[in-house]
């Protein structure tokens, strides 16, 4: 890092605590905030401004958490200042900065009790900056391996909570943009329903559908492998259909096998159909002239080319198509039940309950389907690194 | 076939593997593509023969016992009113028709759909692709951007983004943004995840030497994003360009499913598949595919005019 060159190619030679100047920053809008009121109280007429400083605010919240927060953003923006914060800084500043930005969630009053002033305001900025002093120290910080999201996973943590806390601050209505605490509600109270949907719609539609379509697509390229003819022939018109909204096929698989899986299966085949065979076909053809050279020289038949040399080789390619497929299959079953579906389903959920405006439930049933997304992605990531063990691209990041 | 070129194209069967191939004439290469084409349409005629035939016995020859031949049966398949699957030329006509028969602002102009769908895409494809840029420039020079945001990058395309259009739509429309921004932003969303990540390798395509050219040329940081690492980074630009088009494209017409949108290609396979009109179904699935065609070409033509422009290792380099 000290070589100068190395600031050329792509690595930055930063001071070691990066954020410093947003330290400061957020030392001062603390110390601006503090003779301004946190709340505006609703009285007898109207807003009466509160006369005391937010740090001592009673009527709201109890005393205490106000002063612990305003404590607990003076300590975290005086930890940030330091020059070479090690571990347990960085640790100790992000529990801090977490613990500011907790008591300022609990002291946001409801509607009815009043609205937030500007010294709840210039404190929470002051938070703000500090988060994102945390996210860059975690950043900078040498990690081990296991941890290697560790700054990822804060940065979404600090998305939600300031979700939370700006959606009550600004009494933003539900429909708009529920908080992510009343989303959590809605996962807990219909969670029965939420399995249901989960059955229907990945259970069957998605599972059948991508093990067929992702299996004939491997198939389909395995097996016109020896025909160049077809190949030279199938390449062009498949990559054709990656720019052909498949999708759209929805209300005719309706049409054609009932408003129950099958549809849904269907659409999700021929979406993940092409990705796959297009995938197989570049991976076989991804060997390399020397490799291929030695096969010869060692007289290799076919069969065993394949088989040791040319699939091992297409494997990265296929997982690749696998893991697309993944979030392909997802979205085309999930959209053919806008076209028509029994009265469960994923799809089916969130079109009904965004009509009824019941948006806690919308948000918790893309939560589900995220998660599905994401863990199928990670899944597939892990059995990928099972099977290529011996590549350089996964022996690199090993 | 036991020589292990038989994957080889044929013209390169007879020489040794690894010698360099000749070029594929335009014949050799257009062949195949025809002939899998023929197939498909030949395939296509004869089921819908087959899935059609019950329809058109009980329908129109006046039931099973009625007297009709097999020409007659043929003819009639492949002209009904509402077949379970229509014939290619009945589509074709249908959007002749359509194009044709009605003024260019009439909902029943295919051509005002493809319209609409085209200019939500076009402006979810270039907010995308300028979101793309941005956080790729930043990820390439800030650790803590590459650190926290590029893993919520990739998970944002593992999230059926699809599935909240509604959502989407719902809530730009509270705010008061109807028509072309709602599909656009979905359409942007699907469109940024390619270009990012293409452009984050494209930026950190430079080789050691050049950076250290620029490094004793004292070239600032800015420099050397302008002079060297875009330029170097358009070759793996255009094909994430291109996929990206194609993604928004899908996006714009899921986006148009659900609201109820009185034009646009969604909206006319929603309206047409409610009232079981199977033939305008297809049509619009052919106009859209000739659409996601169309903006293809034209990314490749936009392609061919700056990489024209650009240093001879810039093409070099290109592989498509």
């Amino acid at each position: 890092m000290s070589h100068p060159i190395a600031s050329l190619s792509g690595a930055r030679v930063r001071p070691d605590a990066p954020g410093a100047l947003l330290a400061v920053l957020a030392l001062a809008l603390l110390l601006l905030s503090l003779p301004y009121p946190a709340l505006q109280l609703a009285g007898e007429d109207g807003f009466t401004l509160n006369p005391l400083a937010w740090w001592a605010v009673q009527a709201v919240a109890p005393g205490w958490v106000a002063w612990g927060t305003g404590l607990a953003t003076g300590v975290a923006a005086l930890l940030a200042l330091r020059a070479t914060p090690g571990r347990a800084a960085t640790l100790a500043l992000t529990l801090l900065t977490l613990a500011a930005l907790g008591g300022l969630i609990a002291l946001t009053p409801t509607e009815e009790q009043g609205a937030v002033g500007s010294g709840f305001w210039l404190c929470t900025g002051a938070v703000a900056l500090l988060a994102l002093v945390t996210v860059a120290r975690v950043s900078a910080l040498p990690l081990p391996r296991g941890l290697d999201a560790a700054s990822a996973l804060l940065f979404g943590l600090w998305v939600l909570l300031f979700w939370e806390l700006l959606t009550t601050a600004f009494a933003v209505p539900r429909v708009l943009l529920p908080p992510p605490s009343s989303v959590a509600v809605a996962l807990w109270t219909h969670a029965a329903t939420l399995r249901d949907d989960l059955v229907q719609t990945v259970g069957k539609a998605v599972l059948i559908g991508y093990v067929l379509g992702c299996g004939l697509g491997v198939g389909v390229g395995i097996a016109i492998d020896r025909l160049p003819f077809l190949q030279r022939g199938l390449l062009p018109v498949a990559s054709l259909t990656s720019t052909v909204p498949l999708v759209g096929v929805a209300p005719i698989a309706v049409m054609w096998f009932g408003f129950d899986w099958p549809s849904k299966a269907a659409v999700v085949v021929l979406m993940t159909f092409f990705p796959a065979l297009i995938g197989t076909l570049a991976g076989l053809a991804a060997a390399g002239k020397l490799e291929r050279e030695l096969m010869f020289s060692y007289a290799a038949s076919d069969r065993r080319t394949l088989l040791d040399l040319r699939l091992p080789v297409a494997l990265p390619f296929i997982f690749n198509a696998l893991k697309v497929n993944a979030t392909l299959a997802l979205i085309g079953a999930i959209v053919a039940e806008f076209f028509g579906s029994p009265t469960v389903g994923l799809g089916f959920r969130i079109s009904t309950e965004a009509s009824r405006m019941n948006m806690p439930l919308v948000w918790a049933t893309i939560v589900v389907a995220s998660a599905v997304g994401m863990l199928a992605y990670a899944l597939l990531g892990r059995l990928e690194r099972r099977v290529n063990f011996w590549h350089p691209a996964i022996r690199a990041a090993a | 076939m036991t020589t292990p070129t038989a994957t080889l194209p044929a013209a390169a069967r007879t020489r040794r593997p690894g010698a360099p191939e000749p070029a594929l004439s335009w014949g050799a290469r257009t062949g195949p593509v025809l002939a899998v084409t023929l197939a498909v349409l030949v395939l296509w005629y004869l089921a819908a023969i087959a899935l059609n035939a019950h329809g058109a016995i009980e329908r129109v020859l006046g039931g099973p016992d009625g007297a009709w031949s097999a020409t007659q049966l043929v003819q009639t398949t492949w002209a009904m009113q509402r077949p379970i699957l229509p014939v290619p030329h009945q589509i074709g006509l249908d959007i002749w028709h359509s194009v044709r028969d009605w003024p260019i602002d009439s909902p029943r102009n295919l051509l005002l759909h493809a319209r609409t769908t085209a200019e939500a895409t076009l402006l979810g494809f270039g907010l995308g692709t300028a979101l793309g840029l941005l956080l790729a420039i930043g990820i390439v020079h800030a650790r803590t951007l590459e650190k926290a945001l590029l893993p919520w990058i990739v998970a944002s395309q593992t999230v059926p983004v699809l599935a909240i259009a509604p959502i989407v739509l719902v809530v730009l429309g509270s705010l008061g943004f109807t028509g072309t921004l709602p599909k656009a932003v979905i359409a942007m969303y699907l469109c940024f995840f390619p270009v990012t990540v293409a452009m984050v390798q494209g930026l950190r395509s430079p080789q050691r030497i050049e950076t250290e050219l620029f490094h004793t040329y004292a070239a600032s940081r800015w420099q050397a994003l302008w002079a060297l690492r875009l330029p170097a980074s358009l070759p793996h630009l255009f094909p994430a360009l291109r996929v990206a088009i194609a993604a928004g494209l899908v996006g714009a017409i899921v986006a148009e499913l659900p609201t109820g949108a009185q034009a646009g290609l969604g909206a006319r396979l929603l309206t047409s598949s409610y009232y079981g009109n199977t033939v305008q179904i297809w049509s619009a699935l052919l106009m859209s595919a000739v659409l996601g065609l169309a903006l293809t070409a034209l990314v490749g033509l936009l392609e061919r005019a700056v990489l024209r422009r650009h240093s001879p290792t810039a093409q070099g380099k290109l592989k498509s």
